[in-house]
């Protein structure tokens, strides 16, 4: 159902009145980013699929559309999101999904959920319904304000419509296990990265590397050949309880911390305490790690940020612990002000999830 | 000759920069008048070649000061006029930043300054068996900097993406001074995704001082097919259905006739002269995976209709089935005096239809159009043929060329797929936004470029232009900019 209008009014008063929405499609990802506030802005009604063209590798779909659907929808076409977006939950939306801009396992050979972007509709934070980007592939005409939308956790505008830019699935995958160090880990699969494999992801953790080949039946036995390991039982299952969080790694409530740092980036320490690996866990050939501790070890916001920033990269607090300060790494002041501005051009009265990404807009 | 209003100027920025690096004699402003869209010229009032960042902030505090606008320009080889120059402002060549800063084999990265040519990163990373993926057909000449202004695509596109989906980190100087970093050699960064928002903005919310790519391995295998088609019909409908049954070339291109025949007298690469349309493909990935999706094309470009296929397997031989395609546009400029180089997308599906309405057109206006373009990703660009020394047909070849692109609009696509907007599809934007996107857009502008010195009056039009436009231009009876005065 198009429910655009409405939407739109709903954000029109909101703005006259200067009274913060809280965007809200399935509320899967609700635990992430700074703690929402406002008033609740249901977008779940705004569903469906629009346009999906199998033999153009395009989807249309509105944003409450549930993301599990789409999925569906592709996989009977033999087709997929090559990103592997986490759903974190049933009710998981296409909107959602954009918004927090998360890529899944799949990310370190495919690709991130932005760069399979192709246009979207949105409504801005003055109510006004507003189409960037289009329906085909090759598209620079205006600044990309489609892709800036993912990850923009909802602060520059209510997603309406995102067209995607979909791709067939593989025609089959095997995954190979190796027993290496973490240090031994990291060089070995920037080392295979930098060669011509069929590799679509990769982890590490508690002393096993995983790599995942993808492609014809041939070019996996030839990878197979050259990479040697084990062959990995139940491969599918372990990377889609990856993507979505299910393994025993991540279980409980001690604070989860996402870094993303250079790949080839050596082990992180932290210090004394964290002398061993089963805190860490590594995808994207290195360049995703996270870190969890009980926070009586002491390991700060600060260390894991510094440790971040020093390697290159960034620190974000992904679930649990406070989320009423900063979750995200803080901007230097030049960048921040110029966020800043950017909100204010998409949302000069703060009424769309105003805090959500950082305290200051 | 100096010329006196703009002395004082120059007297500035001579005490920031050595005499040769600050060029105002008519005779050197020449070669800045335009870039690679050569129909629309301006003399700068002066050109400045820095090579250092404390130079670029010296020349933006003086402009700042002094409110004159900057275009900052790479080779010039943009063929949408985005580095043509303004003739009270300061043309900035980033020319002389051409330094390759590093090749990181481990994290698969390359750190580079603007000037540093497309072509030579890829050499640079080839001892690391690497290379950089987006290739524009001026890549020998075309630099990074431009590259990111402009989100350059490129024959390789389909399958490894434009340039914003190879540049991982960026360093942007602003009007104020300030240098901002964004990403760097992570995969992401933090905030809002200022990368995707820089690149393709063609010089108008920052000057780019730095940049850092990915580099990919080379694949091990390639092989490039060509087909003969009976009807350009045909051979779209194969383009559809390679796409559909799961095989992402490289690169998928598709010439017609015309361009078929004149690349053919232009480099005999061995093209058939009756071919009614050749469809290139490349295939590349690992040996086995590719001997097997190269019998599946096969398979598919004989059911399409397919009646002569050509395969090339060595580096010698895809040179020559590439030379073909690679030497159209030159060949098109044998055909007639002019031609007008277009850059529409739209959506695979619509390819035979759009040129069989440009074929309609193309009698009407009395103008020949060769049609190349990047078939795999909808990407067309036909080459209007005409003579400016006829006076009149230069203004027939741009109506012609708007209505094209009016009707890559109306199927879902756009009026530039990757040359740029720049000042040349400035009336283009009028048909593909509304007047509530271009105030977005300008409100962006505002936002990451408050004086409103850098680049302006390019890619984005202002409400006015377009309200003349659409006063002159009225679709289905339908005002595009009802709200807005007229005058």
């Amino acid at each position: 159902m198009d429910r655009s209008q409405a939407l739109a009014e709903h954000i029109r008063a909101a703005a006259g009145k200067g009274k913060p929405l809280c965007i809200r499609g399935g509320g899967s990802k609700s635990f992430y980013g700074r703690e929402p506030a406002g008033e609740p802005l249901d977008v779940c009604g705004h569903r469906g699929i629009v346009n999906y063209q199998p033999e153009e590798l395009i989807l249309t779909v509105r944003c409450g559309t549930p993301l599990h659907e789409v999925e569906t929808t592709l996989a009977a076409q033999n087709q997929m999101l090559p990103f592997e977006p986490p759903h974190f939950g049933p009710q998981a939306t296409v909107g959602g999904a954009v918004a927090c801009g998360l890529s899944g396992p799949r990310r370190a050979g495919a690709g991130a959920l932005r760069d399979y972007i192709l246009g979207v509709r949105c409504i801005n934070g003055r109510g006004e319904i507003l189409r960037f980007g289009g329906e085909v592939v090759k598209n620079v005409a205006g600044f990309d304000a489609a892709r800036l939308m993912a990850g923009a956790l909802g602060t520059l505008g209510v997603l309406l419509d995102v067209t995607f830019k979909v791709l067939p699935r593989p025609a089959a995958e095997l995954t190979l296990a190796f027993e290496m160090d973490e240090a031994r880990a990291i060089e070995t699969m920037n080392r295979w990265a930098a060669q011509p494999l069929p590799l679509s992801a990769s982890s590490f953790h508690a002393g096993r590397l995983c790599v995942r080949l993808s492609g014809s039946e041939a070019s996996l036995e030839a990878a197979h050949r050259a990479l040697g390991g084990e062959t990995l039982a139940g491969a599918d299952d372990y990377w889609q309880a990856l993507r979505e969080h299910r393994l025993a790694f991540f279980a409980g409530t001690h604070p989860l911390w996402r870094l993303s740092v250079p790949p080839a980036t050596p082990p992180l320490k932290l210090g004394e305490e964290t002398a061993g690996d089963t805190e860490w866990f590594l995808e994207w050939h290195g360049a995703q790690r996270w870190f969890r501790i009980a926070p009586e070890a002491g390991i700060d916001a600060g260390t894991l940020r510094r440790a971040a920033a020093a390697a290159g990269g960034h620190a974000t607090l992904f679930r649990h612990g406070d989320r009423t300060g900063e979750v995200f790494h803080p901007l230097p002041p030049a960048l921040l002000a110029l966020h800043k501005r950017l909100k204010a051009a998409f949302d000069p009265d703060g009424v769309l999830n105003p805090g959500r990404l950082y305290p200051a807009f | 000759m100096d010329r006196p209003t703009s002395s004082d100027l120059v007297t500035a920025l001579r005490r920031l920069l050595p005499a040769e690096q600050v060029i105002h004699d008519t005779e050197a402003l020449r070669p800045y008048e335009c870039d690679a869209l050569s129909v629309k010229r301006r003399r700068p009032q002066v050109v400045c070649l820095p090579d250092t960042v404390d130079q670029l902030r010296a020349i933006l505090k003086l402009c700042r000061e002094r409110n004159v606008p900057i275009v900052a320009r790479g080779a010039g080889t943009g063929l949408s006029g985005g580095a043509l120059p303004l003739e009270q402002g300061v043309l900035l060549s980033l020319a002389r930043f051409s330094r390759i800063l590093e090749i990181d084999p481990r994290n698969r990265t390359a750190r580079l300054e603007p000037g540093v040519r497309n072509i030579a990163i890829s050499e640079a990373a080839a001892p690391h068996g690497l290379y950089y993926a987006p290739d524009p057909s001026s890549q020998i000449a075309c630099t990074i900097g431009g590259n990111v202004a402009e989100n350059a695509g490129g024959v390789h596109c389909l399958k490894y993406g434009l340039t914003v989906h190879n540049v991982l980190g960026l360093k942007i100087l602003t009007l104020e001074g300030e240098l901002l970093e964004i990403g760097g050699q992570a995969l992401d960064g933090a905030g809002y995704d200022l990368l995707a928002l820089y690149t393709g903005s063609e010089g108008l919310l920052g000057l780019i001082t730095e940049i850092t790519v990915k580099l990919l391995p080379r694949p091990a295998a390639v092989t490039v097919m060509l087909a003969a088609f009976p009807s350009i019909a045909a051979a779209a409908e194969t383009v559809t259905r390679i796409l559909a049954a799961g095989i992402v070339p490289a690169g998928l291109e598709l010439m017609d006739r015309l361009a078929v025949q004149a690349a053919e007298d232009y480099v005999h690469a061995g093209y058939p002269r009756d071919a009614a349309a050749v469809l290139l493909c490349e295939l590349d990935g690992g040996e086995a995976e590719l001997e097997a999706q190269a019998g599946h094309l096969a398979s598919l470009l004989r059911a399409g209709g397919a009646q002569d296929i050509q395969r090339a397997d060595t580096p010698e031989e895809r040179a020559r089935l590439w030379a073909g395609r690679k030497a159209a546009f030159p060949a098109a400029g044998r055909l007639a005096p002019d031609y007008y180089c277009m850059d529409g997308t739209i959506p695979r599906r619509c390819l035979a239809e759009v040129l069989e309405q440009i074929g309609r057109w193309s009698e009407e206006y009395g103008l020949r159009v060769a049609n190349v373009f990047h078939a795999g990703d909808g990407n067309l660009h036909p080459l209007i043929l005409y003579d400016a020394a006829r006076p009149g047909e230069l203004e027939k070849a741009e109506a012609f060329g708007a209505r094209i692109l009016e009707l890559c609009v109306a199927k879902g696509g756009s009026i530039t797929g990757e040359h740029g907007v720049g000042v040349e599809k400035l009336d283009g934007m009028c048909v593909q936004f509304d007047a509530a996107e271009l105030n977005q857009f300008h409100r962006i502008k505002e936002a990451c470029d408050p004086l409103g010195l850098l680049n302006p009056g390019k890619a984005v039009p202002s409400l006015h232009r377009c309200a003349e436009l659409g006063a002159m231009h009225v679709h289905g009876g339908k005002l595009p900019f009802p709200e807005l005065e007229r005058f």
